[in-house]
């Protein structure tokens, strides 16, 4: 029996962590409902035990039902029937596996019929969801969506949509346009008030949406007509029941065949508003971009996984001048990578994961009572936290995804190449997730103000101040050193940005990177202090953020003002 | 088909023969129950679905499961509520060890009077005795019509079950009135996974000798509070047996002799169709008294 959760210790290790403990008397608001519902918990022991419960449900639904079905999905994919979509046979399946065994509406209220789990849990089920087939992830997890209804949406539409989406409805957030991919604000798919029908009416096209043909939508629309930027755009949400939307085409893609991305058509489809009118792209999309980072984070780190272990099954099985190529230093030097950059990934991944989740509870019990000042404070603390952290694990964990899909067809050597061994398909999967919901590219824009604003920096000096245990002093002593460069590069960026506009943006890439490689083995470092299993891997890991910060550091103290013209020459070519 | 259908799933905790290892026998030829984790039988699983699917149709249907061994054999009976079971019965007891196959069935019997169940569904065999006749005693010892083999269950009629059959040719579509004792193959559709919701509702549901065996325990506390944590439990007395057709004693089946069997050919022999070869390998498996 194949269980994702119970054969991977590394996801079992942050289940663990001491924050929990805060984290679940946050959600439960200390255990308020624990009479009320059947399934709510009595106290922390009880709601950490249904925690690993539920996930090992979720593990045995991934390794048994999902994974298996990853590679006829790849190869089936989704069809438009009569302007709907119609998902592969594996993809029905595994939805029915999903509902049955009740992985729905995870961290929605229990009133709305929801798990009530912490964000950390649903992090947790999407990265084994993605492990086992990285499309279906998509389709699971944008039930996330529910949470940006949860918090912004009337408690009309919340009755209406959320126990909908606790017993299985699936998802889409509509917002990409033909015109607007990255540049949300010119989107001008229209919404107009009839007072006959009492209800908005949307109108126009939208491209590129994932699960375009799911049961519940959240639609970017202009309501306020004549203007042209993101001050005219509202959220709206759409039934599909209701009827209006067709699917015109589904895009043929590299990878991630399984999740059906849609052109839709909009004609007079009835949607009711969410929340205030003009606040759309400013406030609600961006609450849900940051979720959506977050999951693609996970997605990420799921498919590390994914490419890991297939690698490491190869290398242990193929058998090359007498020995399992495992056994050759080249060979055990890159799989030694892979497994630091998987472990290192997965921490800044769920640190990031606790710095949303609390800022998002005192949010949610800011709307129940007010909060106590150093409620307030703790929550602006970690808001700020969690503005920086989450471009940063999206930026590297899709970017390692990318890597290790490509290391792990590296080690198979021609075999890769073909199409009989998963790594090919993890390598098309992979692809997606340094460009989706945000480039790698626009992941530095969002990060950069944390390098700039002091965020990175303050909180590495808090790793700083921890102590560590006594193998891991070689370590933390490089940190200190790299820490050193970090701070002198940005001085220099900083001090020339003043001179020359554009040197900030020009190295900005190299500024995140180095703040991330450094927290990643700060990360590392703390695990190793508490589980064996850590300290090769932050002993690796600093190696690769010495070799990386080197590199940075040179081309940032050896860079002129007159870079920023020499890159920008290029725009001048025809 | 009336409502408040009762449906009783007949279900045995199994060690797991399917991986085994190097120490899953004893030197003495048993199986060493110890070295191999307890599991739900997988054939009861699918007669599980089954009488889940049941439910599914027939609005006011119960599922519960019934099933003899030790205590921990109740571990089955919380996992088939998780997967939607209603309750179960665990049927417990020192006077039940050593039970063969008719002894089994003597005691379940005795149990379904006391629980008179509508519909009875039982996995065809285990995978410690592959015997597959436990369910058929059951359906003789009540006097009920069964129906074995069972596939799917195509049609729920007034007072009977259309069910489909597979046998080894094809399959065969019967018509069975109930009550009936229906015996489930593995190619019926799997159980569906256990559901997030029941497992955090149930997981504390106790027979009760487990919660005598440590009253003070929180679990103990939750499931003596809220009778549907209450797992039912029959020892030999509740069910009103003859206490000679239990056990050991009531149990003819006497081991003479354990062999291993050690496959001695390294590759397989591929014959065509032809007489010659065919008449080739009836001398050499009746040689061998493989055959005859």
């Amino acid at each position: 029996m194949a269980n994702f959760f119970s054969d991977n210790k590394d996801l079992q290790f942050h289940l663990q962590h001491p924050a929990m403990r805060k984290i679940v008397e946050l959600k439960e608001r200390g255990f308020a409902e624990k009479d009320l519902y059947d399934y709510a918990p009595q106290n922390f022991d009880d709601a950490m035990d249904s925690y690993r419960r539920v996930l090992e449900i979720a593990g045995e639904v991934c390794g048994e039902v999902i994974a298996p079905n990853a590679e006829g999905v790849d190869h089936e994919g989704p069809r438009v029937v009569n302007d709907h979509v119609e998902y592969a046979s594996g993809t029905v399946e595994n939805m029915k596996a999903i509902v049955d065994a009740g992985l729905s509406g995870l961290t929605l209220p229990r009133k709305y019929d929801g798990l009530n789990f912490p964000l950390v849990c649903f992090v947790m089920a999407n990265e084994m969801v993605a492990r086992a087939d990285a499309g279906f992830e998509n389709i699971w997890g944008l039930q996330d969506c529910a949470e940006t209804l949860n918090e912004f949406a009337s408690e009309e539409i919340k009755q209406k949509f959320l126990p909908w989406v606790s017993a299985g409805a699936t998802c889409a957030m509509d917002l990409t346009e033909p015109d607007a991919g990255s540049d949300l604000g010119a989107v001008m798919l229209k919404a107009t008030w009839s007072e006959e029908k009492q209800t908005w009416l949307l109108n126009g096209v939208k491209r590129f949406i994932t699960n375009g043909d799911g049961d519940v939508s959240l639609v970017l629309a202009r309501t306020e007509e004549g203007t042209t930027d993101a001050r005219g755009l509202s959220m709206l949400v759409y039934d599909k029941r209701d009827g209006g939307v067709k699917v015109r085409r589904i895009e043929n893609k590299l990878g991630i065949k399984g999740s059906p991305t849609c052109e839709l058509v909009f004609t007079n489809a009835p949607a009711q508003l969410v929340g205030d009118r003009k606040m759309g792209l400013i406030k609600y999309v961006m609450s849900l971009m940051n979720a959506a980072r977050l999951g693609i984070g996970a997605q990420s780190v799921g498919t590390c996984e994914a490419a890991y272990r297939e690698a490491l099954k190869y290398a242990r099985e193929r058998a090359q001048f007498g020995k399992p190529i495992i056994r050759f230093a080249a060979i055990s030097e890159m799989l030694s990578n892979m497994k630091a950059k998987l472990q290192g990934a997965r921490a800044l991944l769920y640190e990031t994961t606790r710095f949303v989740e609390i800022y998002k509870q005192y949010t949610h019990i800011s709307h129940e009572r007010s909060l106590e000042a150093e409620e307030r404070q703790e929550m602006k603390f970690y808001t700020r936290l969690a503005d920086g952290f989450t471009p940063l694990v999206k930026l590297f964990s899709s970017e390692y995804a990318n890597q290790l899909a490509y290391d792990a067809i590296q080690i198979h050597g021609g075999s890769g190449f073909m199409k009989d061994y998963p790594c090919e398909r993890i390598y098309r999967d992979a692809r997606i997730m340094n460009i989706y919901e945000g480039t790698s590219q626009l992941q530095v824009v969002a990060a950069i103000n944390a390098v700039t604003k002091g965020t990175f920096m303050e909180q590495i000096e808090r790793y700083a101040a921890d102590t560590y245990c006594e193998c891991m002093q070689p370590v933390v002593a490089k940190l200190k050193e790299l820490t050193a460069k970090f701070a002198e590069m940005v001085e220099r960026v900083e001090s020339g940005d003043k001179e020359k506009p554009g040197f900030k943006d020009f190295h900005a890439r190299r500024l995140v990177e180095t703040a991330g490689h450094i927290i990643i083995t700060y990360l590392l470092a703390r695990q190793a202090g508490e589980c064996e299993e850590y300290v090769n891997s932050a002993r690796i890991f600093v190696k690769l953020a010495e070799g990386k910060i080197g590199e940075a550091y040179t081309y940032v103290m050896n860079s002129s003002l007159d870079d920023v013209d020499l890159f920008k020459a290029v725009e001048q070519e025809c | 088909m009336k409502k408040q259908l009762k449906i009783v799933v007949l279900a045995k905790q199994v060690p797991d023969t399917r991986n085994v290892g190097k120490d899953a026998m004893t030197p003495e030829g048993t199986v060493n129950r110890a070295a191999l984790p307890a599991i739900f039988n997988p054939e009861d699983l699918n007669a599980l679905e089954m009488a889940l699917s049941l439910k599914d149709r027939i609005e006011g249907a119960t599922v519960r499961i019934l099933t003899m061994g030790p205590q921990r054999a109740a571990d089955i009976i919380r996992d088939a509520m998780f997967r939607g079971a209603d309750g179960g019965y665990l049927l417990s007891g020192r006077e039940f060890a050593g039970s063969d196959t008719l002894a089994t069935s003597y005691a379940l019997s005795c149990a379904l009077r006391k629980i008179g169940p509508d519909v009875i569904i039982a996995g065809r065999q285990p995978i410690d005795g592959d015997t597959a006749q436990v369910g058929p005693q059951v359906a003789e010892k009540l006097g009920l019509p069964q129906v074995t083999y069972a596939e799917e269950i195509v049609e729920i009629k007034d007072s009977s079950l259309v069910i489909k059959r597979r046998l080894s040719c094809g399959t065969e579509v019967v018509e069975c009135p109930v009550p009936a004792v229906v015996t489930v193959n593995a190619s019926a559709p799997e159980c569906r996974p256990r559901n997030a919701r029941r497992v955090m509702k149930f997981k504390c549901a106790l027979a009760a000798s487990e919660i005598a065996a440590a009253p003070d325990s929180e679990t103990a506390r939750r499931a003596a509070e809220k009778p549907y944590l209450q797992i039912v439990e029959f020892a030999a007395a509740d069910v009103d047996p003859d206490p000679q057709q239990l056990g050991l004693t009531g149990s003819p089946t006497k081991v003479k002799k354990i062999e291993n069997v050690v496959f001695q050919a390294k590759e397989a022999k591929r014959l065509t169709a032809a007489d010659e070869e065919i008449n080739s390998l009836m001398v050499e498996l009746i040689a061998s008294h493989t055959l005859g």
